[in-house]
């Protein structure tokens, strides 16, 4: 039973056609890096996913049901840059994302919830490494850092997917190896279902339990946007970590389907 | 070494900072002195001693016909005016802006609206005020209003766009609706910019609040410079043009310093 199906997606933005005839099913707990050149289109399809775009043909299910047309608390997202909210304290920050849906009036919870909420968020926030820094204001961490806190807001949430648009574009090498530690940690421990955009091939591969390539097929050397990216390599990786082992024939048949 | 390059140190600093301010105090006494060698009942560069008895006069002598401290009174009722002028004006502005710059439903008629409606010269209208609110406090406050509503409603809006389209679509995968998502991160973080937009308002308040106090006015501080013009009585003139610029100065070092107390996590968010 697949969790996300894509049914023969296009995004068009007027003239210029950015991804096409998209068809994949990724099942609940996949592990799903997405590579490919700058523009390809890769970040349009997290965008769509996230509901923050509506793809001009075809639908999303998730779950058998079409995507809401908004972001909304099942789905988290974290970006490269702008992920956290730079006027709460790193507390505030994750304990948000339990006062806001307990509160539509006020967005903030009192007494006795707000300290419940302030402890998960604590003991959230001690895991990914962050318990030295509950009261600082995003702009006292490091970039790494940040984008630790950036996680534990959006897992605070329980989502049932995480986006993640290059978060680990800007940050050093070192770094960068102790957040895939992190993350791979936090993906064993919860059975997300993750989506990941990344220039970095290696990281790509050594993330993913599959690992998809946007590129375009078809180029009009004349017209450079009439045609789209599609997924032109969808590659099961890393077998010893994949949750469900019922899946990997259902994507090859689906790129032979697709002509690949 | 470049001149560019020169930093003062902190002695040199707090000099330099002194020494224009004790330049142009010792142009003026230099010009006075001269002027009242020649004639002692010259009005127009009083001498310190002048300024002091007509401060003394004003702030710490009963008015035989009111029976109060002119001063005093005069500061009260215009501090009252600029006050609510500008509270008013900072609610206002604010509720316009973020509904301007956050909501687009609300931006689209409001934008072109306030943009339309910030170009119109405010004391053109002053008249229209007198007669719409009479010649009480409502038209002086009013003038202040309208005259500064517009510019911190376009500053906040335009701040208001600035934030980063990934920090509102955050805050709704953490489960926001519109409202909480404006009570909680579009306000706090605007906060501060509006007490910098106020800041720089501050000049415009004044001159509106001095322009309506000089037509229609019984008291303030305007008002008492326009009414002692009349006898060319500099030396109250400029007791009180000092102490509306020190007043003017106290707000914005005030306001500086609750944008410091209130929001600590505003200077280095900006980098």
């Amino acid at each position: 039973m697949s969790f996300i199906e894509v049914k023969n997606v296009w995004q068009e933005y007027g003239d210029q056609v950015v991804l096409e005839r998209l068809n994949l099913s990724v099942a609940e707990g996949e592990f799903c890096t997405l590579v490919g050149a700058s523009g390809c289109g890769k970040s349009t399809f997290l965008r769509m996913l996230l509901g923050q775009e509506k793809p001009s043909r075809g639908e999303i299910l998730l779950d058998g049901k079409p995507l809401a047309a908004e972001p909304d608390p099942s789905r988290g997202v974290v970006f490269q840059r702008y992920s956290v909210f730079p006027h709460l304290t790193v507390l505030d920050n994750v304990a948000l994302g339990l006062e806001l849906p307990r509160s539509p009036l006020l967005g903030r919870l009192l007494g006795a919830g707000k300290r419940q909420a302030r402890e998960q968020a604590a003991e959230l926030l001690n895991k990914v490494g962050l318990g030295h820094a509950l009261d600082k204001y995003p702009s006292a961490l490091s970039g790494g850092m940040q984008q630790r806190l950036a996680i534990a807001q959006a897992l605070i949430m329980r989502p049932r997917v995480l986006l993640l648009d290059e978060p680990f574009g800007a940050l050093d090498p070192g770094i960068r190896k102790d957040m895939h530690a992190l993350l791979l940690e936090l993906w064993k421990e919860t059975g997300l279902t993750v989506f990941m955009v990344t220039h970095d091939l290696s990281e790509g591969f050594s993330l993913g339990t599959r690992l998809m390539v946007f590129d375009k097929v078809r180029i009009d050397p004349h017209a450079p946007q009439a045609y789209g990216a599609r997924i032109t390599y969808d590659i099961p990786l890393n077998e010893g970590r994949r949750p469900a082992a019922g899946v990997l024939p259902q994507q090859w048949d689906q790129r032979l389907a697709m002509g690949q | 070494m470049r001149l560019i390059n020169r930093h003062p140190d902190r002695g040199g600093r707090l000099l330099l900072i002194l020494l224009p301010f004790a330049l142009l105090l010792f142009a003026y006494f230099v010009g006075s002195a001269s002027r009242l060698a020649e004639n002692p009942n010259d009005k127009l560069l009083p001498s310190a001693s002048q300024m002091a008895s007509a401060i003394d006069r004003m702030a710490f002598t009963e008015d035989k016909r009111s029976g109060g401290y002119l001063f005093w009174q005069d500061t009260t009722s215009s501090l009252a005016r600029l006050g609510m002028g500008l509270a008013v004006a900072a609610v206002l502005g604010l509720v316009l802006g973020i509904a301007a710059g956050s909501v687009p439903l609300f931006g689209a008629p409001l934008s072109p609206l306030m943009t339309v409606l910030s170009m119109i010269p405010p004391l053109a209208i002053l008249p229209i005020l007198f007669i719409v609110f009479g010649l009480g406090e409502l038209s002086k406050v009013m003038l202040i209003v309208i005259g500064i509503t517009p510019c911190i409603a376009r500053d906040i809006e335009q701040r208001a766009r600035e934030i980063p389209g990934e920090l509102l679509i955050k805050a709704q995968t953490l489960g926001a609706n519109t409202w909480t998502l404006i009570l909680r991160l579009v306000l706090p973080q605007l906060m501060p910019r509006l007490l910098i937009s106020l800041r720089l308002m501050l000049g415009s308040a004044w001159l509106f609040l001095i322009a309506a106090e000089a037509i229609a006015s019984t008291d303030g501080l305007g008002y008492r410079i326009f009414l002692v013009r009349r006898y060319m009585a500099m030396d109250v003139i400029l007791p009180y043009v000092a102490w509306i610029t020190l007043l003017a100065w106290t707000m914005d070092l005030g306001l500086r310093q609750l944008t410091r107390l209130c929001f600590p996590w505003y200077e280095g968010a900006k980098a």
